[in-house]
């Protein structure tokens, strides 16, 4: 096989192995709007990188961040409710940043940051993948229980004495990472796709948070697997055949008989 | 400075949210072992309060002060857990600040419902549920005890039962409580003090068994009836439909008074 399929295959699988947790996050928080809206601003990320010289990962991870911490802070004045705010911030910070690509006159292949452009991934790109999975991991180890803390009851945990505003923003900067490096696999329009299918699939099959997020990363690595395959043997585009092979895989456990979940 | 043995002490606390005040002049403190019961009207600002006593609001008049490092156990009104989240009764307990395995198992033991560890969170019931968040806020080793209105959708034998339960926990765990309760007459019988909200204190005082009282008895059909105590109001006013505070009227009786204290609260029964 040639190289670049292998290069893509272990990008995918790092993204996945780290989609899979935070996903489940996304899920558990009624938050894939939010993720979606965030990836939306990865492109303005991208072209203020570009126009600033900096590394587009942290671009992309800057951007998103302060994203979600404007709308955090818009969210608190309640003046209009939240999914049209999420609705109003994706798309100006799309438009922004197309605009920007434009007016920069940025040679620029916005098909692939739309889409992911698997294909291309160089080992550069993998250096990077595997260092922020590492890094995510790590604190996803740390920070678990109070992480799962604040999914189930805010008010509890912060009764409790958990930091609960800065494991927020915790939370959202890592998921600004997952999409700053899902960005190369499935683009800006999919990468909610990429967190959310595995780890809803993955919630038919566990009893218990630790073992949906393990599953949501297994299962995200056989989308990743699967849609690369597709990809190869019927010349379709990356991106989308992964997105379609994890859907395939999400209904499959949903087709499953229902495990009967009898207490011990 | 707060006084050797006082866990908290709220002076002349006041809370107003955009524009609307909640609570106003508030004087309340709990000592080491106490059992305060705090009573009230739907809307009295009970739960506020709560949440100044937890530290998830700041007074915007007045001094909270809590004993340092005080640790204080809270079972929340009511938990809604999402179905997307596969969570059963012990990872749910796993997920408090304390916890340990150990730890977990004992109160699960102490509150009666280790054969419920198991059990996805999802599928418990009213009663069942409670016991699971009275456990969580056990793991703590609480000094003090904050219960937002345990008995809520609770029939009458069950909260005769839960408050036996919470009465023996306290006396293992030698920490105090306060308890929040819509029901303006029945209290815990172990109650050393009732006080009584309606946006200021109304009044506070001691409850009388409900044991020594047939009428209570037979009214609710009481068959274990140790663990519930009367409170009987006594008001020096009345408030109005808008919760203003209007004098006495000077024929009113002594009976009387103690119905008509809330003219919009809901009467027990």
């Amino acid at each position: 096989m040639a190289d670049f399929i292998w290069n893509a295959l272990l990008a995918g699988i790092g993204v996945a192995l780290i989609a899979g947790p935070l996903g489940s996050f996304v899920v558990w928080r009624r938050m894939s709007y939010f993720g979606d809206t965030l990836a939306h601003s990865a492109l303005l990320g991208i072209a203020l990188g570009i126009a600033l010289d900096i590394n587009l990962n942290i671009a992309i991870i800057l951007c998103c961040v302060l994203l979600a911490v404007t709308l955090v802070s818009l969210q608190q004045r309640r003046i209009i409710s939240t999914d049209t705010l999420l609705g109003i911030l994706a798309h100006s910070t799309l438009s922004l940043g197309i605009i920007f690509i434009g007016l920069l006159d940025i040679r620029l292949d916005l098909m692939a940051y739309l889409f992911g452009d698997l294909l291309t991934v160089t080992s550069t790109d993998l250096m990077w993948i595997y260092i922020s999975v590492l890094v995510c991991a790590a604190l996803l180890l740390v920070f678990w229980r109070p992480l799962l803390a604040i999914c189930i009851d805010e008010e509890l945990a912060e009764a409790e004495g958990y930091p609960v505003a800065a494991l927020r923003l915790l939370m959202m900067l890592l998921i600004a990472i997952v999409i700053a490096l899902a960005m190369k696999v499935v683009g800006v329009l999919l990468i909610t796709s990429l967190m959310i299918i595995p780890a809803a699939a993955a919630r038919r099959l566990a009893l218990t948070p630790e073992s949906m997020a393990l599953s949501a990363s297994v299962l995200g690595c056989m989308a990743v697997a699967m849609g690369l395959f597709a990809s190869a043997t019927f010349d379709t585009a990356t991106g989308p055949s992964i997105v379609i092979s994890a859907t395939l895989i999400f209904l499959c456990v949903y087709a499953l008989p229902a495990r009967i979940s009898k207490p011990t | 400075m707060i006084q050797p043995g006082t866990l908290i002490e709220l002076e002349h606390v006041g809370v107003t949210l955009s524009g609307k005040s909640i609570i106003d002049h508030i004087d309340l403190s709990i000592s080491d072992n106490e059992i305060v019961s705090l009573i009230g009207p739907n809307g009295a600002g009970k739960t506020t309060l709560v949440k100044v006593v937890l530290g998830l609001i700041k007074p915007t008049s007045g001094y909270f002060r809590k004993q340092k490092g005080l640790r204080i156990g809270y079972m929340p009104q009511k938990l809604h857990i999402e179905n997307t989240i596969p969570l059963n009764v012990k990872s749910f307990l796993s997920i408090s600040k304390k916890a340990s395995p150990q730890k977990v198992s004992r109160v699960l033991d102490q509150v009666n419902i280790a054969h419920l560890a198991h059990h996805p969170m999802q599928a418990l019931s009213g009663g069942e549920l409670q016991r699971v968040l009275l456990a969580r806020a056990l793991l703590r080793q609480p000094q003090l005890l904050v219960l937002d209105e345990p008995a809520q959708g609770v029939d009458i034998n069950g909260q005769a039962e839960l408050y036996n339960l919470i009465t023996e926990i306290r006396v293992q765990y030698q920490c105090a409580v306060l308890m929040i309760s819509h029901d303006l007459h029945l209290v815990m019988s172990a109650t050393d003090r009732v006080v009584c909200l309606n946006h200021h204190v109304c009044c506070s005082g001691h409850p009388e068994y409900v044991s020594n009282d047939p009428a209570y008895r037979e009214l609710f059909g009481l068959e274990k009836a140790d663990g519930l105590a009367v409170y009987a109001h006594h008001h020096d006013h009345v408030h109005d439909e808008h919760g203003n505070i209007i004098p006495e009227h000077p024929r009113q009786g002594q009976e009387e008074e103690s119905n008509s204290a809330f003219s919009k609260g809901n009467r027990d029964g």
